[in-house]
């Protein structure tokens, strides 16, 4: 299993867009992957999951992923956090 | 053949079928199915069908309407792919053996009360977009349709209880030439829309979406507020006459494009429009507009995810200063809250959001939100004629920490080496009654007063301008209101300034003669009212009309006013 975690830098925290982006990402793997906030793990691949955490500006969270692509799945991931400014 | 009567809200007349902007009956029974796995594929079935609508309701946005538009379909396509929701329906489906249709519509309602439970704008909007899907594969479910106005192809008039600026951000304005609603008045959005795409209107007719069907031949009359449905031949010929002469109007009012806006005895005043973007640029200087009185920038804001940036603002300001060549522009700072809300600002819930944080009260608060404006706004100060004004100034203190952080803004901009122009007016909104009864004071600091009468009439009468039981107390011509104009003009013309007016009422033809009459040097309208109010004004005379605001101003009831200024100007 493959983990890593990151801190929100996008303004409007993973509403709207950034959680559109994540979904649409994760959802080109095979790897079963999760968003860990707080005590909360959603379903990355779930729109309404990863919105109802309400993250926030400045929220760390984790992304860990369980599969043949898992490695893959979090490097696409975290390329497109950086590139999108979304966290870091 | 049936006509209904409403409130006309945008001039012109159009005559096409009707397509109807409401929700077709999408009830059904909970029942027990005897194969699930046949129901589960039912309902993938529809769930596919769905996804297809969507695909190509979103491209077709994306073509016609812009990327921007297209995005609320994209998130609904992301609903209705997610896990979490198909997942628990086909569940319940193979498991308690329930019918497609009930396995959904149970399965969304909790995650949309699980939605609407947030305490926060934008997620309580999700919800909605939950319905929306919702009611999407119901219909597939159920074999109906819903209506997609973004796929509108053929020219028609929408009938719908209430269009929200969402509905009307999906209408192609190539195709769509009226509209009439059951609900709203002149001043609500379907309203202002209207009047901005330049199509007749008719709203408030309470019951058309109840009497017209779909594919009916509807004449929608935006001049006297009449909606005619399946009219007869010769009714239809002599609307052709009418929409005719209208024209011809339209034309002889164009001959005044380029002619100066002078009263019969040669008083000058200045006729500038009211715009929410820079795509609006065409109608003003179409209608002869000597510049923009309003800026509403608030648009700049609205119907997208997060705030936009100074570098977007910086352009869109400086697209409207270059657009109007050197002309005044009086762009004005964000005016959010009320009836106008930012889902990703997360605002808390407000019992009376017209009394609460809204426009400069709330940018004092976000100063990080009106700073960036401010800065964009100072950096295209270069580019024309820029004048500033604050909304819903109710205080002198407020002013003054609105300039205190203007003039620190552009310190910061001179001190980076940027060019800032010298020239900005810094001017106030009058809307709120207590900054009417101070203007002689703020006269002294402000460069000019812009008095936004639909809000300084719903705050003076105490009544809320959305809701039609009180809609009576909406009287722009009341002596009372009449008289806190005249206290706003006389402040600003006693210190040098100048006096204008943004509300509906400045391009009001029974409120003209008066306002020329109190002295208003500058009114703002819907560019389409410009031409008309112009021809208007040619006609008279401002000593006259000094004399018949004397006398209007010691009446009882608007009534009186109306009658007295018919009779002094007919």
């Amino acid at each position: 299993m493959a983990e890593k975690q990151f801190n929100v830098t996008s303004d409007t925290g993973i509403h709207a867009r950034p959680a559109s982006l994540l979904v649409q990402t994760a959802s080109k793997f095979n790897s079963n992957i999760n968003l860990q906030y707080k005590e909360k793990t959603v379903n990355l691949k779930s729109i309404m999951g990863v919105m109802s955490l309400g993250i926030s500006k400045g929220a760390d969270i984790i992304i860990s992923a369980e599969g043949s692509d898992a490695n893959d799945a979090l490097k696409a991931l975290e390329e497109m956090m950086m590139k999108e400014g979304i966290a870091k | 053949m049936e006509s209904l009567k409403g409130i006309a809200a945008s001039n012109g007349i159009a005559i096409a079928k009707a397509y109807l902007l409401v929700e077709p009956d999408l009830s059904f029974e909970k029942q027990t199915v005897d194969d699930g796995n046949a129901e589960v594929e039912r309902f993938r079935t529809a769930l596919e069908k769905s996804k297809e609508e969507l695909k190509l309701i979103q491209s077709h946005a994306a073509e016609k309407l812009g990327a921007d538009k297209a995005a609320i379909f994209e998130a609904h396509l992301l609903v209705l792919s997610d896990p979490e929701l198909t997942g628990p329906i086909e569940e319940k489906i193979t498991g308690e053996k329930t019918n497609a249709e009930a396995a959904l519509k149970e399965t969304a309602d909790m995650f949309v009360s699980m939605f609407e439970q947030m305490d926060n704008d934008y997620m309580k909007e999700r919800a909605a977009d939950i319905r929306d899907v919702t009611k999407r594969v119901l219909s597939h479910l159920l074999g109906v349709q819903i209506p997609n106005p973004s796929m509108i192809s053929e020219e028609v008039v929408v009938i719908a209880n209430d269009l929200t600026p969402s509905d009307t951000a999906q209408l192609n304005r190539q195709f769509v030439k009226g509209f009439a609603t059951d609900i709203g008045g002149r001043t609500s959005h379907s309203a202002i829309m209207a009047r901005s795409l330049e199509i007749p209107a008719v709203v408030g007719t309470k019951t058309a979406t109840a009497e017209i069907k779909n594919g009916d031949l509807v004449i929608v009359d935006g001049l006297k507020g009449e909606v005619h449905i399946n009219p007869a031949a010769d009714l239809v010929e002599e609307y052709g006459k009418i929409s005719e002469q209208y024209e011809l109007q339209k034309a002889e009012w164009a001959k005044l494009v380029n002619e100066k806006t002078i009263s019969a005895d040669n008083h000058h005043v200045e006729l500038v429009a009211n715009i929410g973007s820079p795509n609006d640029l065409k109608a003003v200087i179409e209608n002869g507009g000597e510049g923009v009185g309003l800026f509403r920038t608030e648009f700049l804001y609205m119907g997208r995810d997060q705030l936009p940036s100074e570098e977007e603002q910086f352009n869109a300001y400086k697209a409207v200063l270059e657009g109007l060549n050197g002309k005044p522009v009086v762009i004005r700072t964000l005016d959010i809250g009320g009836d106008k809300k930012l889902p990703y600002l997360s605002l808390p819930e407000e019992l009376n959001p017209f009394l609460g944080v809204r426009a400069i009260r709330l940018c004092l608060i976000e100063q990080d939100i009106f700073r960036t404006q401010l800065r964009a706004l100072l950096r295209a100060s270069n580019y024309g004629n820029l004048k500033i004004m604050f909304p819903m100034i109710a205080t002198l203190d407020e002013f003054r920490e609105a300039k205190k952080i203007f003039t620190e803004e552009k310190q910061k901009l001179l001190a980076d080496g940027q060019q800032v122009s010298d020239q900005i007016e810094l001017g106030i909104m009058v809307e709120i009654p207590s900054t009417a009864v101070l203007a002689d004071q703020f006269a002294k600091e402000v460069d000019f007063f812009s008095i936004g009468t639909n809000d300084l009439i719903q705050y003076t009468m105490a009544a809320d301008r959305m809701n039609q039981g009180v809609s009576y107390l909406y009287q722009p011509y009341s002596p009372s209101i009449l008289r806190l104009v005249k206290m706003v003009i006389d402040a600003a013309h006693a210190e040098g300034k100048w006096a204008g007016m943004c509300g509906e009422m400045a391009g009001d033809e029974t409120a003209i003669p008066l306002l020329l009459g109190l002295g208003l040097d500058e009114f703002s309208m819907s560019a389409t009212s410009i031409l008309r109010a112009r021809s208007q004004i040619r006609k008279l005379k401002k000593t006259a009309m000094e004399e018949l605001t004397k006398t209007v101003l010691q009446m009882q009831t608007t009534s009186q006013v109306i009658e007295a200024v018919h009779q002094a100007t007919k």
